[in-house]
């Protein structure tokens, strides 16, 4: 018997000593980093290693709003993100609304070629979808070739270097590049939708509006819920690539997202530890929002999405 | 159905006239959709192998006009390109393999209810998907484990990705224990069991993992923005990038190096900002819209047991 549990006890052992290895990668690449977190309490100047004489304390976190041009940059900043953010939200619908109406499309052949087409910008990346609006909107692209072969316009419009809409624009492409991927969760939600419910709604005189609005649209609502609160959760997080390729001295006014704000600021300019401060600030409010959002998630369906 | 049963006809009529309303309208929106998606591949792919002079004017707007093959020839003089490529295609073979097989393993390891604390490693594990320090103190630690412009640094962050784990593990636990049962009752041990019972048994979901991860690695560009100086490291979508933004001094470079001579062919085919952009994208966007639609169920099937667990 004890001989057994020896084995047993062994073997246990054994498999985590598999796994030690992998777990160190985790350690270093994911925990390790955290670290790095101290560097907003000192004077960090790369390559020279951290000593105690220039600890600052909290110097950097002050110097975010010790200025009324670094507050006004720093609201810039967040207007931008929140801008963004929004405007994701507030559209967060439209695939959903998409994958309705696909749906509805009775020629298979033809809804799984809207669904191929429409899901491939999902996997290029930005720095394509920049190759390919470069292409497309520059003065020779073919949007301007297009409208002024129309007469609509007499010079060509630089599209990339306007500092207008430019958040609607971001959204745009976002939109293109996901919109598709996204629908694809509520088009395999739309095929667990029992037929025999619609069948009945459609005996009883229901028109097509109706059904979606009756039975459709609430079966999905659920799968809705989590997405919205996951944007939610993700607010202050719109990743920096888009904003990184799309930047120039026209828009930086407009498309300087926190994400990117943080890779300026410590790239562009070196100044590490505030980016670093700033930073940490963005990780408290974004664990604070994901906290919430399960929170809610937890009251309104009896399961957080954590 | 509703028209058989509808008592008022009137009410038919405008049952079906709705319908077909949306019906009509919907073919349209999502033609023009459509469209709009894959145009912009279309636009640049004939202006790839239309007349230089042509594409840069931008009068090539809906089919080739002046075909010829030049740019894919002139392309590979672009200096550091050939290069790129072959970094990119390493990384995401060398990543997509490191990536696959930890994965598969961690997924398994973590049903094994043996396992020494496993709840806690598998926490440990997961939970970094809820969590980034940011990207400076990333890149301090990439430096300080030398791995900036160093290869390695494409690879070993890469390595144990959780989401994938958790897709593995639970694709795992979906395979009936008795497998593994009978398998421990041969005296097979962890390992053996890993490698020839279960690893068989979960390639449809290793197949969907390799598909995501060799996008992810062939799409990165910000670790090498992040970490890469050497211009021998760099990669495909880092090299276009830059080719977009500085694509006029390059059009110089690779028409000096052009044996061609002919004044009147020349015109043509000599290279142009456009012509040198047009065909880069497509040599990074070709290799994506050739695994694609094979492997789209794949990605699908991703999405679905993310969707589950997630």
């Amino acid at each position: 018997m004890n001989l057994l549990k020896d084995r047993k006890k062994a073997r246990s052992y054994r498999e985590f000593l598999y796994i030690l290895p992998f777990l160190v990668l985790v350690a270093i690449f994911s925990y390790y980093p955290l670290y790095g977190w101290v560097y907003a309490f000192f004077d960090y100047k790369p390559p020279f290693p951290l000593s105690m004489d220039k600890f600052v304390g909290f110097k950097w976190f002050k110097s975010i709003v010790d200025s009324p041009t670094k507050i006004n940059q720093v609201l810039k900043v967040l207007r931008n993100t929140f801008a963004i953010s929004g405007l994701s939200l507030m559209f967060s619908w439209f695939p959903m609304v998409f994958a309705i109406f696909l749906n509805e499309i009775k020629s298979k052949g033809y809804r799984k070629f809207v669904q191929t087409v429409t899901t491939l910008p999902n996997f290029i990346s930005w720095v394509l979808v920049y190759s390919i609006a470069f292409s497309v909107l520059s003065s020779t692209g073919a949007v301007n070739s297009i409208l002024m072969g129309l007469g609509l316009i007499d010079t060509p419009k630089l599209f990339l270097q306007s500092s207008n809409n430019v958040w609607f624009r971001m959204w745009l492409w976002l939109t293109w590049k996901n919109a598709g991927w996204a629908a694809i969760m509520y088009i395999a939600a739309l095929s667990g939708i029992d037929e025999e419910l619609n069948e009945a709604a459609r005996i009883d005189g229901a028109s097509k509006i109706q059904i979606i609005w009756y039975i459709t649209l609430p079966s999905l609502l659920p799968t809705y819920f989590v997405l919205v609160m996951l944007n939610l959760a993700n607010f202050l997080s719109n990743g920096m690539e888009q904003f990184y390729v799309f930047q120039n001295s026209f828009n930086k006014e407009y498309i300087q997202v926190l994400d990117l704000y943080v890779y300026n600021i410590a790239m562009g300019s070196g100044g590490y530890s505030l980016s670093v401060a700033i930073s940490i600030l963005k990780s408290i409010v974004s664990l604070i929002l994901l906290c919430v959002t399960n929170t809610l998630s937890k009251l309104v369906r009896g399961e957080g999405f954590i | 159905m509703s028209a058989k049963l509808s008592k008022n006809p009137k009410n038919k009529v405008r049952v079906s006239l709705e319908d077909r309303i949306i019906s009509i309208a919907s073919y349209f929106i999502y033609s023009l959709f459509a469209f709009v998606c894959l145009y912009p591949f279309y636009y640049i792919f004939i202006n790839s192998l239309s007349a230089n002079d042509l594409s840069e004017r931008g009068k090539v707007l809906f089919w080739i006009k002046g075909l010829h093959f030049k740019n894919y020839v002139d392309v590979m003089k672009v200096p550091g390109l050939f290069n790129a490529l072959k970094i990119s295609v390493a990384r995401t073979l060398v990543g997509t393999a490191f990536t696959v097989i930890t994965a598969a393993f961690l997924g398994f390891m973590f049903t094994q209810e043996t396992l020494w604390k496993r709840k806690l490693w598998y926490r440990f594990v997961v939970a970094t998907m809820y969590f980034n320090a940011g990207i400076i103190p990333w890149y301090i630690t990439m430096r300080n484990l030398n791995l900036t412009n160093n290869f390695w640094g494409y690879i070993f962050p890469t390595v144990v990705a959780p989401f994938y784990i958790v897709l593995c593990k639970t694709y795992v636990e979906s395979v009936p224990k008795e497998l593994q049962q009978a398998a421990e009752i041969d005296g097979a041990g962890t390992m053996r069991i890993f490698l020839q019972i279960m690893l068989p048994v979960i390639q449809p979901i290793l197949a969907t993992v390799a598909i995501f991860s060799a996008v992810n690695q062939w799409n990165s560009f910000q670790d090498t923005l992040l970490l890469v100086t050497d211009n021998k490291l760099y990669t495909l979508q880092f090299v276009l990038y830059q080719y977009i933004t500085q694509a006029s001094s390059l059009k110089a470079l690779v028409n000096s190096s052009s044996t061609s001579t002919s004044l009147a062919a020349s015109l043509a085919t000599a290279q142009t900002a456009t012509s040198i952009r047009m065909t880069v994208t497509i040599v990074v966007v070709t290799p994506i819209i050739l695994v694609y639609p094979f492997f789209q169920r794949f990605f699908i099937k991703g999405i679905m047991i993310g969707a589950v667990k997630g």
